[in-house]
């Protein structure tokens, strides 16, 4: 598990630098992503097969409960209370009807062009 | 016991991490429990249910925020590792992402768009203040990625990350409910939508419904920061 979990703060280390040092408008975690996901994918290309037992166990261990991950912040809405209290109305709108929203047009959109682009 | 031993222990719990970190993952252990005894309900979430119940616990309470994040953040620190770690289930799904990749980000580009165009309209149909309208706009992206585009367009970058996280809890209770309703029933599509508006929250929720849609969640959450942050700052000049 150490190991993987090392591998796993490196690559969000190195993504974490590039992202400040080019100014780069992603997280540096998305960029360690991209960096890890190019690395499984060369070792295949070499042929030492994907991810390792070990990676495989730790990054299910971790996103099996990736939930838990976001409390933390999501507790600290309480700090906002008064903010989001002002204009409640058009807040809790945006963030229900224009979630949903969303979520059912890219749905459909995604699923049409799957089916005419993708195969 | 002997007294003065309890306020000794008091002293321990309200200086040391291990009070915040010990109730956060009891709580999450509470939340699962309860998820099931729900049969899966799509609103018993956990993570709804369990920020629901460590909020009104803080508050009850009278404890500071800062003083339960000073333990929390020891789980708020794997989000790095664990974003990381989603390259394994894209690793997995490489060659079917590979071949879904023109639709996925000509859906991800619209999706974070319309997210963004819909939220501003909803706002100002509702008579927001354009600092408000502003911090709504960029809802659906990550929260890093949120508040710095808030801030570049002028909003309050501290209410797009309470209306961020709001948002993700929103999208990953009832986004598959919606997705249903609109009978959207391809796993990657369904990957797609709960990433693009719900991000890591929604993502969270999609690896535990299926392992195809958590991948294409999780390239949504990244696709769609990259294009959000570099084209919604661009067209609020544009337009505003």
């Amino acid at each position: 598990m150490l190991n993987a979990l090392t591998l796993l703060v490196l690559c969000q280390f190195v993504g974490e630098i590039l992202a400040r040092g080019i100014g780069l408008p992603v997280p540096g975690p998305v960029i360690g992503m991209l960096l890890l996901l190019v690395g499984l994918i060369a070792r295949e290309r070499f042929g030492r097969g994907g991810p390792g037992n070990e990676l495989k166990a730790t990054a299910t261990g971790l996103l099996g409960n990736l939930g838990l991950l976001f409390i933390p912040a999501g507790v600290g809405v309480i700090l906002y209370l008064p903010l989001l209290a002002r204009d409640w109305a058009p807040i809790s709108l945006a963030i229900v009807l224009g979630t949903l929203a969303s979520i059912a047009v890219t749905g459909r959109l995604a699923q049409s062009l799957l089916r005419h682009l993708g195969q | 016991m002997i007294p003065g031993g309890l306020a000794e222990i008091w002293v321990y719990l309200a200086r040391e991490p291990l009070a915040a970190l010990t109730a956060t993952l009891l709580v999450w252990w509470m939340a699962l429990r309860l998820q099931q005894a729900l049969r899966q309900h799509p609103l018993a979430n956990p993570v709804l249910i369990a920020v629901a119940l460590l909020a009104g616990g803080l508050l009850a309470a009278g404890i500071d925020y800062r003083a339960y994040f000073a333990g929390a953040q020891f789980v708020h620190f794997l989000l790095g590792p664990a974003t990381v770690a989603l390259a394994v289930p894209l690793y997995r799904e490489w060659q079917l992402v590979r071949r879904s990749a023109a639709a996925a980000v000509l859906s991800v580009t619209f999706g974070g768009l319309f997210a963004a165009a819909i939220g501003v309209a909803l706002a100002l149909m509702m008579g927001a203040a354009p600092d408000v309208t502003a911090s709504l706009a960029p809802r659906s992206v990550t929260t890093p990625v949120a508040m710095g585009i808030a801030e570049r367009i002028g909003g309050l970058p501290s209410l797009t990350a309470a209306v961020v996280i709001c948002s993700g809890v929103v999208g990953a209770a009832l986004g598959p409910a919606t997705l249903n309703l609109v009978r959207v029933m391809d796993w990657r599509a369904r990957g797609l939508a709960m990433g693009t508006a719900a991000h890591g929250i929604g993502t969270a929720r999609a690896l535990t419904v299926n392992p195809t849609a958590g991948a294409f969640s999780g390239l949504a959450m990244g696709l769609n920061a990259l294009t959000t942050a570099l084209l919604l700052p661009l067209l609020w000049r544009l337009l505003g």
